[in-house]
């Protein structure tokens, strides 16, 4: 028998799904804003994603306070509330890195391009990955899958880094492309936040799923089995 | 909008010298579960049991002020008590069965307002028993003496016999106070299932219960009501000062 408030947990998960598929979509769209150059999508994020995001986090959080406070959530369902709490201002901030994107996007698609986009997209396939699967392991609460996931983390700092070296040598060559080349190293450091804050997402899952923190390590521990 | 079944307004109650309910205003949302709470001796169980008037049984007891039930004073000189009480059902801190069997209890109601025949009756017992989440466990042993039954049990055997003649109003005094929390988490399911057919009133110094269970909530001090609102609304962000301290377990 499930208990009012396991069901209410439930009710709560499945809001932060929605919201979670919502920001999903704002990051992957501002990406492809950026590299089709595509004014209408990136005015889709920047505007009713955005609005719609930010309505959702203030509603969850509402009802995950109404919970703590009218059901005095213990042991598992502790954890669950609380985690629930911070992946929903995870997902705001997610939302507010795509937003960064799309508007840098609307700033570079009117001038001529400073370089081909080769890293950048693939960060953002990466960070992207990372989020679905840390979005994933948290509807099944699967430790396992959070776990595969802290480790790609190293990939995408590897790839902002490529990327900021290309861009510094860029602009120490042709000063005249500074404005643009800012604009790019803006959208991969956003690129990096979000795979920062797809391990976050994916840490809070562990800690769900086995009471395990393992905040901070996640990096130094090997996570693929294959390693 | 919220329809109101139970109108209180500028309500003082008085035993002897003591006055115990001090101008006390608010309207009870139909069908929902409203609970009143606040320190011992406040005043709770008297409010409660103003609104079907038990306190007439105390000589002692003086009310001014009005209690409405769908616009209709219940201190009118045309109320009758005993079809107002049959209105308003009422279920006891500890469970106080008849000395009857199972059945019986349940029966008892509908035979003295000569609710139907035989079968009728039995009818009702039936449904009366299934509405209080007990008649799975009871149906094999109907002709049982009702003090046979576990403590849960019984206090849903209580509120199957207040269900018994049809209701519109359930006053609960304290009911899980006496039960284990097995027992006191099918009671509060069963509450929570009952304010589709009812307005439910709670009484209760345990406020995590009028947390779980009420969507609104009154809290009363020194026979004042201090303030009165949605239940998370109160549990959240009380407006008043010595809400906030009796939720914070500051006092009381």
């Amino acid at each position: 028998m499930t208990t009012v408030l396991e069901d209410k947990i439930a009710g709560l998960k499945q809001q932060l799904f929605t919201m979670a598929g919502t920001v999903e979509e704002m990051i992957a769209d501002s990406v492809k804003a950026l590299v089709n150059k595509d004014p209408a999508l990136a005015a889709q994020v920047t505007g009713p994603d955005e609005d719609r995001v930010n309505r959702l986090e203030i509603e969850n959080e509402d009802a995950a306070i109404n919970l703590v406070a009218l059901y005095q959530p213990e042991a598992s369902n502790l954890r669950a509330v609380v985690m629930i709490i911070k992946i929903n201002n995870d997902l705001e901030r997610l939302g507010d890195h795509a937003v960064n994107i799309a508007q840098a996007a609307q700033y570079l698609m009117g001038r001529p391009a400073v370089k081909p986009l080769v890293d950048i997209p693939k960060m953002a396939d990466y960070a992207i990955g990372m989020l679905k699967d840390s979005l994933d392991a948290f509807t099944r609460n699967d430790a396992e899958l959070a776990r595969s996931v802290c480790g790609r983390d190293n990939i995408v700092d590897d790839l902002n880094d490529t990327v900021k070296q290309d861009l510094a040598k860029l602009m120490s060559t042709d000063a005249a492309t500074i404005d643009r080349a800012l604009k790019l190293m803006m959208v991969s450091l956003n690129l990096e936040r979000i795979a920062d804050l797809a391990t976050n997402v994916a840490e809070d899952v562990i800690y769900i799923a086995t009471g395990e923190v393992i905040k901070h390590h996640c990096k130094e521990e090997p996570q693929n089995p294959d390693h | 909008m919220t329809k109101t079944k139970i109108s209180i307004d500028g309500l003082n109650l008085w035993f002897s010298d003591n006055h115990v309910l001090k101008d006390v205003s608010f309207a009870i949302p139909a069908n929902a579960v409203t609970a009143i709470m606040g320190p011992s001796g406040c005043g709770k169980s008297t409010l409660l049991r103003t609104i079907n008037r038990m306190n007439d049984l105390i000589p002692s007891a003086r009310v001014t002020g009005d209690i409405q039930i769908d616009g209709e004073s219940i201190f009118a000189g045309t109320t009758d008590v005993i079809d107002l009480r049959k209105r308003v059902g009422m279920v006891f801190q500890k469970p106080n069965p008849f000395p009857k069997s199972v059945i019986e209890n349940v029966a008892f109601g509908p035979r003295i307002h000569r609710m139907g025949n035989h079968s009728e009756i039995r009818q009702r017992v039936e449904r009366a028993l299934r509405h209080a989440n007990l008649w799975d466990e009871v149906k094999g042993r109907l002709h049982d003496n009702a003090f046979s039954l576990s403590g849960g049990q019984q206090q849903r055997l209580c509120t199957a016999r207040a269900l018994s003649v049809e209701p519109e109003i359930i006053l609960l005094d304290e009911p899980a106070s006496a039960l284990d929390p097995h027992s006191t988490a099918k009671l509060e399911e069963l509450i929570r299932q009952l304010k589709q057919d009812y307005t439910v009133v709670i009484v209760t110094h345990n406020m995590q219960q009028a947390a779980r269970v009420s969507d609104w909530c009154a809290f009363l001090m020194l026979g004042e009501l201090v303030e009165f609102g949605r239940t998370d609304r109160i549990f959240t962000n009380p407006r008043d000062k010595r809400t906030e301290d009796f939720l914070s377990g500051r006092f009381g």
